[in-house]
């Protein structure tokens, strides 16, 4: 009954892939099964409602922070934005070292995100196009290490992070992220398809040595993938919280934890935490905005919760 | 990927030798190519397993020593051998308990609905649709909120007084609920903030899964006069057994590691410690708590520690359902 299987090497953890099929690449929103049926009206009351439960908590946010804090917790509750935007973000930024923050979320999520690219694809390619002795078990053991929460290794990691003199810096956030199982996985499943052996061994018929080959072949065909995991990876660090909340201190926040810190350490005015939300969500909406169909696309294609 | 890959040594050698001379460097090249071949493919997965074992693996088995040891934050490197204390301590605790319901309770009530919504929503997202990006788009954008800001806002949603919701829910004339600081109520609300979080991303993993199905099997279906339930409940469905089964994994462990949402619900010294009645309070704010609010890290170390061991009792657990599941497929 079931034709979808999963792959060879990684039993059942992964989803089943999408058939190999020469469209693919070019547009990932293919007609797929069930779509010769047409939605009808029930199916877009349906999706009105699910969207404007979306939706409206950001927007919500959006209107909280434009008001004075009596009036975010008056009854009835504003619906609509009011004019203290521009004050509350003002206060938010003071508050909570926000500035600091956006430029050190911006250097942990970027170098996060350009390590991943460069790490990730390196090893998609060794796993998708080269043949080693144990490939299929470290393939294995690299999903495998998605299944290990951050939980576990924190209280040594803090340790470490202060014995080596990174505690309270921004290394402490970035080095453990470097790369991840998710991208790895990622690269592997698109390059198996986009890139084919052909390529490969001609550069290899030339004489080209193998890092060459990755240099003139495999980034190039990678590009599109790069892009969409370039995006994932930077919306989790962006987002990241729990370790950051534990390695960071107040006064070399990233966004995240300065808003933590910021609703969490006094009696905190809501409306002012309310701006610190919308500072540290804004980057991220606007990436949703303009790339929004490629980031769906890439988690279609293989989408790993990490 | 049978077809074997020709070693660039069979191409190098000039055809018709002409002498040692020319032979000897054309050897050497060889060999190191070959060398490059080999190592190669190590050098390009090294990255990830050197990040891995230094930030991931060798911290893990080190819980393990600092579970048998004292060791406070106000001195890290001073560390003492106490043995199972650690253990004994927080097993002993009647609050790790009420943590380990706590997360398991949050876990099912929010990873359930979030799966079951998901699924009828991917099943509606796979209509042939009017401006269907917009629409996956629109469901996705609760994945661009960081855990902080849902978190805070529906803070103030769940607000006893002049909260969203109170408000709302005072027109049908229940609107006096105390969300934050009921036993259930509480749990409810950390759930509607993973549950808001999740399901559009879970959405789209089904949506794939369901679009790989091939047609050829619902044009059967609908000739054997099935009905789009019964093709959703016999063809859909069973195709996506492994992606349900990944989802439920994958949601499971995401659900062990709550800890921004409970934080921030009530903020302050309330969200540190799960509530006022530690109603709320999951295995990582109780990890939180002893390392880091009362800086004992000794005990912090043993509820990781017990954390691992509940994860492997989760593993076997999805197992055995993944195995029964295949064997009534069968």
């Amino acid at each position: 009954m079931t034709t979808t299987s999963p792959t060879k090497t990684v039993p059942d953890l992964v989803p089943a892939p999408l058939p190999a099929s020469a469209d693919k690449r070019g547009s990932r929103f293919k007609l797929g099964a069930g779509q010769h049926l047409k939605g009808g009206p029930f199916t877009y009351a349906a999706l009105i409602v699910v969207g404007l439960g979306s939706v409206f908590p950001l927007y919500w946010t959006l209107v909280a922070a434009s008001h004075d804090q009596q009036r975010v917790l008056d009854n009835p509750p504003p619906f609509l934005p009011g004019g203290r935007l521009w004050s509350n973000l003002q206060a938010a930024w003071e508050q909570a070292h926000l500035g600091k923050a956006i430029v050190n979320s911006f250097i942990v999520a970027g170098c996060i995100t350009a390590a991943t690219l460069f790490f990730c694809t390196l090893a998609g390619y060794a796993f998708a196009k080269m043949r080693f002795r144990g490939r299929g078990a470290l393939m294995t053991a690299v999903i495998a290490t998605l299944t290990i929460p951050p939980q576990l290794s924190v209280v040594p990691l803090f340790m470490m992070m202060a014995d080596i003199g990174w505690g309270g810096k921004l290394e402490s956030v970035i080095f453990p992220t470097l790369v991840g199982a998710f991208g790895v996985f990622f690269m592997r499943q698109y390059l198996l398809e986009a890139l084919p052996y052909e390529l490969i061994e001609a550069a290899k018929v030339d004489g080209a040595t193998n890092i060459r080959i990755v240099w003139n072949v495999v980034l190039p065909a990678a590009r599109p993938a790069m892009m969409v995991l370039g995006m994932l990876t930077f919306v989790q660090a962006w987002n990241d919280f729990f370790w950051p909340f534990l390695a960071l201190n107040q006064e070399n926040p990233t966004l995240q934890v300065a808003l933590g810190q910021l609703s969490a350490s006094y009696t905190p005015d809501q409306s002012i935490v309310m701006a610190g939300a919308l500072i540290s969500t804004l980057p991220l909406l606007l990436v949703f905005v303009v790339f929004g169909k490629q980031i769906v696309g890439g988690i279609m294609a293989g989408a790993v919760k990490g | 990927m049978a077809t074997t890959t020709p070693t660039r040594g069979a191409h190098t050698p000039p055809p018709g030798g002409s002498g040692v001379t020319s032979n000897e460097p054309s050897a050497w090249r060889t060999r190191l190519w070959r060398f490059d071949d080999k190592a190669s493919p190590y050098a390009y997965i090294a990255p990830f397993f050197l990040i891995f074992g230094a930030f991931g693996l060798y911290p893990l088995l080190y819980t393990g020593w600092i579970a048998m040891h004292r060791v406070e934050m106000t001195g890290l490197d001073q560390s003492e051998w106490v043995g199972w204390d650690n253990f004994a301590k927080i097993l002993q605790d009647s609050e790790f308990w009420t943590a380990v319901t706590n997360t398991f309770v949050i876990g099912v009530i929010s990873t359930v609905p979030q799966l079951l919504v998901a699924l009828g929503l991917a099943h509606l997202l796979n209509y042939k649709l009017r401006a269907s990006t917009f629409w996956r788009t629109v469901i996705l954008t609760p994945y661009a909120t960081s855990v902080a800001t849902a978190a805070l806002v529906f803070a103030l949603v769940f607000r006893a007084d002049g909260g969203l919701l109170n408000w709302v829910l005072h027109f049908v004339g229940i609107g006096n609920t105390d969300w934050g600081n009921g036993e259930w109520t509480s749990k409810i609300a950390i759930s509607v903030i993973v549950i808001w979080r999740w399901t559009g991303y879970n959405a789209l993993i089904y949506l794939a899964a369901m679009q790989a199905v091939p047609t050829d099997l619902y044009e059967a279906a609908s000739i054997d006069g099935a009905t789009r339930w019964q093709q959703f409940r016999k063809v859909t469905i069973p195709s996506l057994r492994p992606t349900i089964l990944f989802t439920i994994v994958i949601s499971t462990i995401g659900s062990m590691q709550l800890f921004g949402e409970p934080l921030l619900l009530q903020g302050g010294t309330i969200g540190a410690v799960g509530g006022s009645e530690h109603q709320y309070e999951t295995l990582s704010i109780y990890l939180f708590n002893y390392g880091w609010k009362l800086g004992h890290l000794g005990p912090a170390a043993a509820v990781a520690w017990a954390m691992l061991v509940l994860l492997l009792l989760i593993a076997l657990i999805n197992w055995i359902v993944g195995r029964f599941m295949r064997k009534s497929a069968a």
